[in-house]
Order: C-alpha cells, then sequence, then structure tokens
C-alpha cells in the first residue's frame, strides 16, 4: 500500500512533516503528493473517528436492508444515488446475498429514525421492502475497537 | 527456654555459605539497578524495554485457546512438534537458502535464551574461551561462565558502526579460543554485518578452527535489505550453530520458544542437556509459534513497517536534539553517543531518568566500549517517542 496513506488512514492529522520524518523523505514531497492524491479523488476526506456512545444524548443508528426492484436501464445506481442524497443517510452499499443494499442511517431518536425510513425510504420506486435494525452497540469501527481495555503492562525495563 | 536457643544455634544455618562460588562472582545484572528506579516512577517515558510493544496478534493466541480447549496439555518429544520443525526448516530452506533436517539439526527450545545456554554447555569444556564481541546482549558473558568457559570480549565501535573487525578478533584470539558469538542485527546498538562484512571475518574463524554461535533472533527485523546469516557463507554451515525465535519477529516474548539450527552433532549434544533440564519446551507456546509461523507473516510485516517509520524518525529526531546517532539497520534500538555532553552513561541516564523522567540503558551495561552511548528502544508508541525527543532536548539545553 501507499506508505503516505497508510499513515494517514490511521492518523488524519499527520502532518507533511511528520510523515516526512516517519518515511525518511522530504516534506515538499509528501506534500505534494498528498495534495496529488486529493486532486485525484483517492483522499476523499478527513475524519473523526468518534464513539457517539460515549456522548449522552446523541445519535442513534440504523441498518436498513432493502429489495430492490430492478427497473429497466436504471439498474441499481439510480436508487442508490437517490437514497445517498439524504443526509441521514450515513453509508450506502450494494451487496451480494438476500437482499440488495445496505444502508446505514443516523438520527436523533428510534422515532426519527423509523419515520424517516417509512417516509423516505421505503415508499422511493422500486423498494420493493425494507428492513430496519437499530444499532444497540458498536464495538469496533474503521479499524479500531471502541472500548477501553487496560493495557497489558510490560516490564519497565527488559534486557 | 535456654534449650531452645542452643537448638538455634546448633541448627544455625547460612544459606548464603552454600552459593556456588561461580554464582557468587556474577555481577548483577546493571539493567536491574534501573527498573528498580523507574519501577518507583509513575510518569516516567521507557526507551528501556527491550521487548516489543504489540501484543500477540490475535490469531496466534486464538490458535492457543484452542489448543487448550482441546487439551493439548501434554508433553512433546524432547526436540519440540515435528509439524514445528518441518516449518522452521521450510523457512530457513526459503529465508537462507539453507537446507536443515528437520529430525536432526532443529532443536526447540524455551526462548533463544535457553538455545544460548544450551549451546555453550554442550560445546565448552572448562577453561575454552569464547570470543564474544560487545556491546551485546547481556547473557552471553555470564552463560559461557556457567558453562564453565572464559568469556573474552572482543570490542566494536561506532567508526566501524560496530561491526567486528578481523583484526580485533584476531587479537583476541588464544590457543584456548573456541568459539566465537555473533549477534547481528545487534542488541544494543542495532547494528547489522551484511554478508561483505561477514566474509571478512570468516577467514579468522576458518584459521583458527572456531565455532561459530549466531544469535539472529532480531533478523527479521532488518531494515536494509535481507538479513545474512554466518551459515550462509561457503563450507561455514556446520560450523554455525543458529539461534533464532519468535519473541521479537512475532512478539511473543511472554511464550518462551526459540530454536537451534546447526550440525546433527552439536544438535544432539544440545538436544541431551535439554532434555534433562527442560524436557520439552511448553506445548501450547509450540502450538502457537506453529500458527504464527503459518499465519502471521503479514502481520510480522505490519509491525516491521511500523518499527522501521519510528526509526527513522527517531534516530533523525536524536541527531536533531544533538545526539550523535548512527543509523541502525536493524532490531529496534537506537544507540546515542553522550560522549559531546561530557558525561559518562551512568550519569546521563540517572540525571535524564530523574530530571526529566524519561528510562533509557547505559550502554555500559552491554560491554566496557558500550560507555559513552545510551540505549534506546524504539519499540514504544510514537507519541511517547516524540514526547521522550522533547524532554531529552530540555534535557541537553539544561546542560549547557
Ligand atoms: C540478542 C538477544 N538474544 C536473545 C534474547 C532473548 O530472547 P528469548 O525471548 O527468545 O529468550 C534477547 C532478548 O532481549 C536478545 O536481545
Amino acid at each position: 500500500m501507499n506508505e503516505i496513506l497508510g499513515i494517514l488512514s490511521e492518523n488524519a492529522k499527520a502532518t507533511p512533516a511528520e510523515i516526512a520524518a516517519l518515511l525518511g523523505r522530504s516534506e515538499e514531497e509528501v506534500a505534494r503528493k498528498t495534495k496529488g492524491m486529493e486532486e485525484a479523488g483517492i483522499i476523499k476526506k478527513y475524519i473523526t473517528l468518534i464513539d457517539w456512545e460515549k456522548l449522552e444524548g446523541s445519535y442513534v443508528f440504523a441498518v436498513l436492508e432493502l429489495k430492490v426492484a430492478l427497473q429497466r436501464k436504471t439498474g441499481y445506481d439510480s436508487v442508490a444515488e437517490r437514497i445517498a442524497r439524504f443526509s441521514e443517510v450515513d453509508s450506502v452499499r450494494l451487496i451480494s446475498g438476500d437482499y440488495d443494499l445496505q444502508v446505514t442511517v443516523k438520527g436523533k431518536s428510534m422515532k426519527e429514525v423509523a419515520f424517516f425510513v417509512a417516509e423516505k425510504i421505503a415508499t422511493l420506486e422500486g423498494i420493493q421492502s425494507a428492513c430496519t435494525h437499530f444499532v444497540l452497540k458498536t464495538y469496533k469501527e474503521h479499524g479500531v475497537v471502541l472500548e477501553d481495555k487496560q493495557k497489558p503492562k510490560r516490564l519497565v525495563i527488559s534486557p | 527456654m535456654k534449650q531452645k536457643q542452643g537448638l538455634k544455634e546448633v541448627y544455625a544455618w547460612n544459606p548464603e555459605a552454600h552459593l556456588s562460588s561461580k554464582v557468587r562472582a556474577m555481577p548483577p545484572s546493571g539493567i536491574r539497578k534501573f527498573f528498580d528506579l523507574v519501577a518507583n516512577m509513575n510518569d516516567a517515558i521507557s526507551l528501556g524495554v527491550g521487548e516489543p510493544d504489540f501484543i500477540t496478534p490475535w490469531h496466534v493466541r486464538e490458535a492457543c485457546i484452542y489448543a487448550l480447549e482441546s487439551g493439548t496439555t501434554h508433553y512433546t518429544s524432547n526436540k519440540g512438534m515435528p509439524e514445528l520443525r518441518e516449518k522452521i526448516a521450510e523457512d530457513i530452506r526459503d529465508d537462507l537458502g539453507l537446507a536443515y533436517d528437520h529430525e536432526e539439526q532443529i532443536l526447540i527450545t524455551t526462548g533463544v535464551s535457553e538455545a544460548v545456554d544450551l549451546a555453550f554447555r554442550a560445546t565448552v569444556n572448562p577453561g575454552d574461551e569464547v570470543l564474544i564481541p560487545e556491546p551485546c546482549y547481556v547473557a552471553y558473558i555470564p552463560d559461557a561462565e556457567l558453562a564453565g568457559g572464559r568469556a573474552r570480549s572482543v570490542p566494536t565501535r561506532l567508526s566501524d558502526e560496530f561491526k567486528i573487525r578481523p583484526e580485533d578478533l584476531l587479537a583476541a584470539v588464544t590457543p584456548k579460543t573456541k568459539t566465537l558469538v555473533l549477534s547481528y542485527p545487534n542488541n544494543p546498538t542495532g547494528a547489522v554485518m551484511t554478508r561483505q562484512d561477514l566474509e571478512e571475518i570468516a577467514d579468522v574463524v576458518v584459521e583458527k578452527d572456531l565455532l561459530v554461535v549466531s544469535d539472529e533472533v532480531y533478523c527479521k527485523l532488518s531494515y536494509r535489505g535481507k538479513h545474512s546469516s554466518f551459515a550462509q557463507l561457503e563450507g561455514m554451515q556446520d560450523r554455525t550453530v543458529i539461534l533464532n525465535g519468535l519473541s521479537k519477529s512475532h512478539a511473543m516474548t511472554g511464550w518462551r520458544i526459540g530454536y537451534a539450527l546447526g550440525s546433527e552433532p552439536i544438535i544432539s549434544a544440545m538436544t541431551k542437556v535439554h532434555q534433562y533440564t527442560m524436557l520439552c519446551a511448553p506445548v501450547m507456546a509450540q502450538v502457537a509459534a506453529l500458527e504464527a509461523l503459518h499465519k502471521g507473516k503479514d502481520e510480522m510485516l505490519r509491525m516491521r513497517r511500523e518499527y522501521n517509520l519510528r526509526r527513522r524518525f527517531f534516530v533523525s529526531g536524536l541527531n536533531r536534539i544533538g545526539l550523535n546517532t548512527f543509523e541502525p539497520g536493524g532490531a529496534f534500538y537506537a544507540f546515542p553517543s553522550v560522549k559531546s555532553t561530557g558525561l559518562s552513561s551512568q550519569e546521563f541516564a540517572e540525571r535524564l531518568l530523574k530530571e526529566q523522567k524519561v528510562a533509557v540503558v547505559p550502554g555500559n551495561v552491554f560491554g566496557e566500549c558500550g560507555e559513552g552511548f545510551l540505549r534506546c528502544s524504539y519499540a514504544t508508541s510514537r507519541e511517547e517517542l516524540i514526547e521522550a525527543l522533547d524532554r531529552m532536548e530540555n534535557f541537553l539545553s539544561s546542560l549547557k
């Protein structure tokens, strides 16, 4: 994998100077390559991974399983793109298996999410069925285990 | 009452008087003193740790749990599980291009630590001399002496990037010299020796008919091209006992699995000692090691990549704050010189710990020629390394 991306994928806050020191390259080179990847759309955005469960009264998440009746010409894309426009929608994926689109939705309350699905998603043309699963607890996200576990101890000095 | 006191005198027994003179003469490890100092400090950053900061990858731990659930709790063959020896033979063929018969030429040990001890006990006669290039890992000298040998130091120097020079070997050889210890990539310097460097000392080894004990436990952590082993040199395989293990490469220090590879007579001799002292390495750790060797390559490479990132910025950081540090090619240690400060290794390390709460190991612990240097382990998180560099910089400015 691209070494710069390897570092940024773990820490979006790593500066070109820090990355340059880690890779033994010049800061200019790192900045130029990073910019290039931003412009090429390889790097989309620098985001923060938040454990929302630590904040009281924050968000409720749900995973939707949608079955789509394929229409002539348009395929899955047109339905998926429509769904993706809603700001309540966190992610949209076309997947293999029993259903077609997997959508995650974010809302202030279960009620808000349920109404959003009933009114905006289930009613879209081409949606055959929508099944909503509320997220009860997130254990791991973006490769990070969310629960703070005590670190096992190493000896402070060893040969 | 009186009678009891009398009995006490009669049965008075001084355990100290019963210690062997060899053990009594052994100096306590220089690392111990720092351990005690640091252990009492809460917010110290430790660059004194000689083991990976990574936890053993989950798939390895899981394999061990499964083995325990299935009742894998018995002794294994003295030499270790045949599957594990076969896998090691296969990997050595791929990595070094050397063939070892897993039945006769491979022994699984309880860490490289045991393998070092066995290698000496199986080959050293009373009074035989063992050449030990310094600075080096702290166990070789005591182990050689416990085996009845006499350790002779061979100095290495910063100007040679801590590689062994043939002249220095020749100067240390006597008619009693039997064995040469090689330990590259090196703890504490991080030095590596290339094939060409090894060839330069091979002439001395052959001329003086030495056995080579080569501790290659850091070989997977080589950052400038592939690791070279002395055993790969033409005609040197039988003369060399390779010691290796999973502690450093697979973040498995606590599991205690190592192995020795060598000619059949030497491995048999080591197995004899092992059989009467250890019987076999722990079975669940052997199962875990087998899993690590079969499926742990990606994780191993991931850890090496991370060490390499840290190595680059940490070594350049040490040079930037004014501590002259050569570029280490392997292991996870940097070995900065503190000579420019006028302080000894001990003074520097003690004051750095007291004044800035950064723990390092003074270089003289690893041999006299380590004086004037510090061993700084970068097997710790990047954040801690950055903080440690800041504190070291503060300490250096306070000296001016
Ligand atoms: C050079 C060297 N050899 C051997 C060992 C011990 O390894 P093991 O854990 O396999 O006993 C160490 C540990 O620090 C080491 O640095």
